[in-house]
């Protein structure tokens, strides 16, 4: 198993924050809007160095999603900054006909996904997300997995010509990529390879997926494991021939078991190469308040989790 | 009448006959609205707006127009195509398969003139705004203009761009409101009455102007007038009062035009009021 370690955990939500305000230094196209979440979305930077640049809509979404539409036309690349459950499930028709019908080159960057917003409950903590966002025709859907690499996305995501919902989060996870990574859109990046099963793991859980990964090769278990930061489009290349070697695999996600990277694994193979797959994810279910480590423990999203999942995968080879 | 005023009413009438044209081929579609607006849209088109037919999306240094309540797509296409953005003989494809027009505008088939779909309601205010604000980060010190319907008020989202506006000075945006009174299920006063509309959209910080729509001249001084209102802090509202199905006697005033096709001798009583001006499709 290839040897993963920190210096520094940090929250993917201040490296979209970071990306933002490099990437307006880059590129006088891009502005930002923000539905009063300036401070949770970290987009202060962004506001201060580029006022001009810069929306604050007031607590209303729907506006903000057609403000954003509206702000292509002209040429702007806007990024809109809200939570993840008001930048998707809020304003899903806005975002369908304004932006993803009408081709529109908005940036939907959503905080606060998943059960890992923690304490504020489930009415906060959207597990449909990736679902809605994917069924979009032409939506580009990006889950990263730590500071660097959400840094990294946003800043990619306006070389970009097209709309995209990039998730992030809240918690303080480790930094375990590289700081100068080149992100490539739908390219599935291989963590560790491996031979007895595929770990196909995105964002929050991909460090889970590592963990997991340590103590399998302690029991003899030679765990494959692949970030998909890009759940749409899929690296299905990626996915088919590491299934292929490995025979069987485990997909992890912060999100609904229904609808997202799971289902998106489990629809490549069932075409091209069916094989046994475990899921982990939230069991169909809503939420509820607590701390994050205790929230992804009660709902099976940890390391232990997986490491259950694939021996239950690898009997079923 | 001066002879402009004369040139562009017979546009109109052109456009009301391509409206029950388009709208009797395919057994489909929303005449009442598009009649109520085709003053509206000839004048805008062939009158106010600082456009070309040529099409470019981004619009930077024209005026550009947005089309709200897309169900009244009928008069856009037509108005589009007598402007030079389309043959007008594509008018005859109107909601077919494989068509540009489809039943509700949109710049997924690339149709020229439309630059965000539209459809479900309430969304184009935003879409207008943000293209506005757009404008002055370009520079572009043209106007962005945009058309809703009366019903369409009941959406929220509308009430959300309403603050927006005013709060963050977008004074280079000249919105209508098409007052035909009618919504699919009855009159708006009946169905969700809209109460006092200036003293809302005052109230919201728009400087409010009133139109009669369906009268050339007159609707012509409100939008030379809402211009001169551009530029000095305030978005620009006018109410502009319409008859639904205006131009044709029996579909004029009543709801129950918004979304039904004339059968052939329905096509053949509203032709006879429409003079053929410019030739048709």
């Amino acid at each position: 198993m290839k040897k993963y370690t920190y210096t520094e955990k940090k929250d993917t939500r201040s490296g979209f924050g970071a990306g933002l305000h490099e990437v307006g230094k880059k590129n006088s196209q891009v502005v930002a809007l923000c539905a009063d979440l300036i401070g949770s979305l970290k987009m202060g930077d962004f506001k201060k160095d580029f006022p001009d640049r810069f929306f604050q809509v007031g607590i209303a979404e729907a506006n903000m999603m057609g403000m954003a539409a509206g702000l292509t036309i002209g040429g702007k690349i806007p990024y809109t900054g809200t939570f993840a459950n008001f930048s998707t499930g809020r304003v899903y028709d806005q975002i369908r006909q304004s932006i993803a019908y009408s081709g529109k080159n908005v940036k939907i960057c959503a905080s606060h996904a998943g059960l890992t917003l923690g304490e504020d409950g489930a009415t906060h903590q959207i597990l449909e997300d990736i679902g809605l966002m994917k069924m979009l025709p032409g939506m580009t859907v990006i889950n990263p997995c730590d500071y660097n690499q959400t840094k990294a996305a946003t800043i990619a995501i306006a070389d970009y010509e097209g709309p995209v919902y990039l998730r992030f989060g809240r918690p303080s996870v480790p930094i375990f990529t590289d700081p100068d990574q080149k992100f490539e859109i739908g390219k599935a990046w291989m963590v560790n390879e491996g031979s007895d099963v595929s770990i196909i793991a995105t964002g929050h859980l991909v460090w889970e997926a590592i963990q997991a990964g340590e103590k399998l090769a302690e029991q003899g278990i030679d765990a494959e494991i692949i970030n998909i930061h890009t759940i749409k489009p899929l690296d299905e290349e990626a996915i088919l021939k590491s299934v292929t070697k490995t025979g069987c695999v485990v997909t992890a996600e912060e999100h609904n078991r229904i609808g997202g990277l799971g289902d998106s694994v489990a629809q490549v193979l069932a075409k091209d190469g069916p094989a046994p797959q475990e899921y982990v994810a939230v069991n169909d279910s809503f939420g509820e308040s607590g701390t994050p480590a205790d929230l992804m423990k009660k709902y099976g999203l940890d390391a232990e989790s997986i490491i259950s999942a694939v021996k239950k995968v690898i009997k079923r080879k | 009448m001066s002879a402009d005023i004369a040139k562009l009413e017979n546009i109109a009438k052109q456009v009301r006959r391509d409206i029950v044209r388009m709208v009797h081929s395919c057994q489909s579609g929303h005449p009442g609205g598009s009649l109520g607006c085709a003053d509206f849209f000839v004048a805008l088109y062939f009158n106010q707006l600082h456009h070309d037919p040529k099409f470019n999306l981004n619009g930077i240094g024209e005026d550009i127009f947005f089309l709200s309540n897309g169900h009244i797509s009928p008069v856009f296409y037509s108005t589009l195509a007598r402007a030079g953005y389309f043959e007008i003989s594509e008018l005859a494809t109107f909601r077919k398969i494989n068509s540009r027009l489809q039943g509700h505008p949109t710049t997924h088939e690339h149709l020229p003139g439309v630059r965000v779909a539209s459809g479900s309601l309430g969304q184009g205010l935003s879409v207008a705004i943000g293209a506005a604000q757009a404008k002055k980060l370009n520079g572009d010190d043209k106007l962005v203009y945009v058309l809703m319907g009366d019903g369409e008020l009941q959406e929220g989202q509308v009430w959300e761009a309403a603050m927006y506006a005013p709060h963050n000075k977008v004074d280079h945006l000249i919105a209508t409101i098409d007052l035909n009174g009618q919504q699919i299920d009855g009159s708006t006063e009946q169905v969700l009455s809209l109460g006092n509309l200036r003293a809302k959209w005052e109230a919201f910080g728009w400087k409010v102007l009133e139109a009669n729509g369906n009268h050339m001249s007159q609707l012509i001084q409100t939008l030379n007038e809402a211009k001169e209102h551009t530029g000095k802090g305030k978005p620009i509202m006018i109410l502009m009062r319409t008859e639904m199905g205006n131009g044709v006697d029996f579909m004029m005033g009543s709801h129950k035009w918004h979304g039904v096709a004339p059968n052939d001798e329905q096509l053949a009583a509203a032709l006879n009021q429409l003079e053929e001006t410019l030739g048709d499709y």
